[in-house]
């Protein structure tokens, strides 16, 4: 099934949705569809209710991490330069946001078919990190969404118990997003080397040879 | 009738227990460690280095190419390459580690190194019986521990070994007939019947 | 979670939420319960026998198995697929390789092809065994079902062992094919397994399927509908077990599926009974599509020639791949950054899952029914912590 036709019919059928399509270039060919978030629950239940279609079948959610990048470029402003007004080119470091996504595989198991890829965005990493919970749609997203809220900390606006399902209750940071720096707990081992080895040297030096 | 299931389920244990003193099939259990199974040729549990020859440290055919610490996936291999070079089995001078550690506790005894050798120098042992007491010592092997001898490699894995062992002669009789042919190249243009050190390749 | 809140939990009394005399009983079952395959925790509530409420709790074999995988090279995290579901190595390998395949676009050669369908369906046939045993192990029958399960089990493991050299953790595949070729006398062997199967499930059909006890135990215990379990994603045998026909080796067709004949066994009534059976009939079929494999394997390459093993880095992009493992369908999401790691490193676990509709599974059964359904949905903790 094309992903085009589904993209104009979800937009038929949902006033005011915002869909765009993400190209995927490898050989799979497997494109995504990035929904926004107020449709979001809109877009789903008539992928998963449109007799055509019936997307009943939410296979695979998952989080990614998409860190923000240091956006290098020139920029021409306009500075009073000995009284006069001038056009100068300066080169301006802007940090981007970047943003965390979760991604949805839907599959139909009454017409047998599939892939659909459905992908949301937060607007960034810190503080703006909801999403709406698509749970009420596909009950197997449950658990999943709570492992994302878990491992990259996404929260899921609607999901009936969004609990940590990995890590302890007490635990605090999220493992699986990139700038992770996990917990100092040096334990001795017997063939330090790389990462291990730097650490190793590092207790060594504190505590003066073991 | 309630109850039959049950009876023609114990009629089934009923011959599979009587069945167990006739037929090999139905009692499969050995008695280890007097009793073994014979030995699987493709059967691998931990890495070794493999030596060429009599002597562990001249034959080795580790070159300390660091490939094997690299693509391992848990990281239990530990290397040091040396600074100089030595002669190795087929007389060319090469690298060669001087530390190689594999902490065994752990190894996942994937294969992979074993895979990625370019070299054919390391290989899947296929003993079993390691336990020991010593927590660290006795679970990080040294270079030493970890040499064994071609003529065992070849007793546990024949057909693999027989395999390598045709690999490796005609690699080196593709090497030494280059060199010869450098060799004899390099005379004539001398025009001496000086021999080149790289023409004494030496006969394995 | 922590060991002080599971040390209170155990038997605390709350007050009934009907409103009577009685007293709700908390029970904190596992995580070191024997009948729980692993460590696996469920918090239960009981009216008296009946289950009330029931929350399971995870991570105790959490290990980022998904973090490891994207410090890891392609090829690196093969032999951590092992680990996954430590049952079935060789359907992980091959969901894996499957995976990377479409991500880089690999051709897998023929030969290759049906050596995954022959280990693969070996695979199933020794998982459902076991699991068949350990679920009558879990009913109590203790010892006899399972002992005959794991002495068949144990000629598919032989087989693993001289094919692969290992017996649990096979790490077999590769992208474009299999690491090794069968040595000499291996598909004879393989065949005497498989000619011999039937006979044992005939067997184990005589000692099980008309026990009363069993039928007792099972039947009406434990019942999935149709409608929650297309809902919540379930799969594999415990999704056909409620009578949905979805097996991915008839929808996808991966590898080379489409050229054996086989039928999809399903369920009726989706309660334990009938588990066990889709579990008992899987067997057969499986055991038809190796006799069909065994004919028909051609000789030729078992590796793609273009394919390195070293330095493999596939084009940025990404890909789902999935298959039908025997525990449901595990599926690997790759994103790749053109660099030698993954940027992205996605395990679905069926049985994790599969493990959603527990609750719904258990309310209103009698405390003992829980260590049976939790036996027929057959999941293995190393895959659903990972």
């Amino acid at each position: 099934m094309n992903l085009e036709t589904i993209k104009s019919e979800i937009e038929a059928n949902v006033p005011g949705c915002r869909l765009e399509i993400v190209p995927n270039n490898s050989p799979s060919g497997q494109h995504s569809l990035l929904i926004d978030h107020e449709h979001a629950l809109f877009v789903a239940s008539f992928l998963r209710d449109a007799a055509h279609l019936r997307f009943d079948y939410c296979s695979n959610v998952t989080g990614i991490d998409w860190p923000g990048k240091e956006i290098t470029e020139k920029v021409k402003i306009k500075k009073i330069l000995d009284g006069v007004e001038q056009e100068v080119e300066e080169i301006q470091k802007t940090q981007s946001a970047g943003h965390l996504e979760a991604v949805y595989h839907l599959y139909s198991m009454e017409k047998k078919h599939g892939p659909v890829i459905l992908r949301m965005r937060t607007e960034d990493r810190a503080v703006r990190i909801h999403l709406p919970s698509l749970t009420p749609i596909w009950r197997s997203a449950e658990f999943q969404e709570r492992e994302i809220f878990d491992l990259y900390g996404i929260v899921f606006d609607g999901h009936p118990d969004l609990r940590r399902i990995l890590m302890w209750d007490g635990f605090e940071d999220h493992p699986m997003r990139r700038d992770y720096v996990e917990p100092d707990d040096y334990e001795y081992e017997p063939t330090p080397h790389d990462a291990v080895l730097q650490k190793a040297k590092q207790h060594l030096n504190e505590t003066g040879g073991r | 009738m309630l109850g039959e299931g049950i009876v023609k389920g114990l009629a089934e244990t009923a011959r599979n227990f009587l069945g167990s003193y006739v037929s090999k099939d139905r009692l499969t259990t050995v008695q280890y460690p007097e009793e073994r199974l014979p030995q699987i040729e493709a059967a691998r549990n931990f890495p070794f280095l493999v030596y060429d020859g009599e002597d562990w440290q001249q034959g080795m055919r580790c070159v300390s190419c660091l490939i094997c610490e690299k693509e391992c996936p848990p990281k239990c291999i530990s290397i040091e390459k040396s600074k100089d070079k030595k002669l190795d089995a087929s007389g060319k001078p090469q690298f060669y580690p001087t530390v190689f550690n594999i902490d065994v506790s752990v190894c996942m005894s994937c294969q992979i190194c074993v895979e990625v050798c370019p070299f054919d120098a390391i290989k899947m042992d296929v003993d079993f019986e390691l336990s020991t007491k010593d927590r660290f010592g006795d679970l990080l092997w040294n270079k030493e521990r970890l040499s064994k001898s071609n003529e065992y490699y070849r007793k546990i894995h024949p057909t693999e070994a027989a395999a390598v062992d045709a690999q490796l002669a005609e690699e080196r009789a593709k090497l030494e007939a280059k060199s010869k042919l450098a060799a004899e190249a390099k005379a004539a243009a001398a025009a001496a019947p000086a021999q080149s050190a790289s023409g004494v390749t030496a006969e394995k | 979670m922590s060991a002080t809140t599971a040390a209170t939990a155990h038997f605390t009394l709350k007050p009934s939420t009907d409103g009577g005399e009685g007293q709700l009983l908390e029970v904190s079952m596992g995580p070191q319960h024997p009948s729980t395959h692993g460590v696996f925790r469920m918090d239960v509530a009981l009216d008296g026998e009946r289950v009330v409420k029931l929350k399971p709790v995870f991570g105790y074999l959490h290990r980022n198995h998904e973090k490891i995988a994207e410090t890891e090279t392609y090829l690196g995290s093969m032999p951590y697929t092992d680990r996954l579901d430590y049952l079935c190595s060789i359907t992980n390998n091959w969901a894996y390789a499957l995976a990377v395949e479409k991500l880089a676009g690999i051709q897998v050669p023929e030969r290759a092809e049906y050596l995954r369908v022959i280990t693969g369906e070996l695979t199933r046939l020794q998982n459902h065994t076991s699991v068949i045993g350990f679920l009558l192990q879990d009913m109590g029958a203790s010892g006899t079902p399972l002992m005959y399960a794991f002495r068949e089990r144990e000629k598919v493991l032989d087989l693993f062992e001289s094919l692969t050299g290992s017996r649990m953790m096979c790490n077999y595949m590769r992208f474009g094919g299999c690491r090794a070729d069968m040595p000499a006398g291996w598909l004879q062997q393989a065949q005497k397994v498989v000619e011999a199967f039937p006979r044992f499930l005939d067997e184990f059909e005589r000692l099980l399927s008309g026990n009363e006890i069993l039928m007792a135990r099972t039947q009406g215990v434990g019942v999935l509908s149709k409608e929650l379990a297309v809902d919540a994603g379930i799969t594999g045998p415990m999704l056909r077990g409620s009578g949905v026909n979805y097996d991915i080796r008839k929808v996808d067709k991966y590898g080379i599926y489409e050229r054996f004949s086989f039928k999809v066994p399903l369920g009726e009534h989706g309660d334990v009974y009938d588990r066990y059976m889709v579990r008992l009939l899987e067997m057969r079929e499986s055991v038809k599509i190796l006799q069909q494999a065994i004919r028909d394997i051609p000789p030729g390459p078992i590796m793609d020639a273009k394919t390195k093993i070293r330095g493999f880095r596939p084009k940025a992009g990404e890909a789902y791949g999935r298959t039908e493992s025997p525990k449901g369908e595990l599926g690997f999401y790759l994103i790749s950054d053109g660099s030698p790691n993954p940027y992205r490193y996605r395990v679905r676990p069926p049985s994790l899952i599969n493990l959603t509709v527990l609750e719904d599974m258990c309310l209103g059964q009698n405390v003992a029914d829980i260590v049976v359904i939790l036996g027929s949905i057959d999941f293995i903790l190393g895959e659903v912590d990972r």
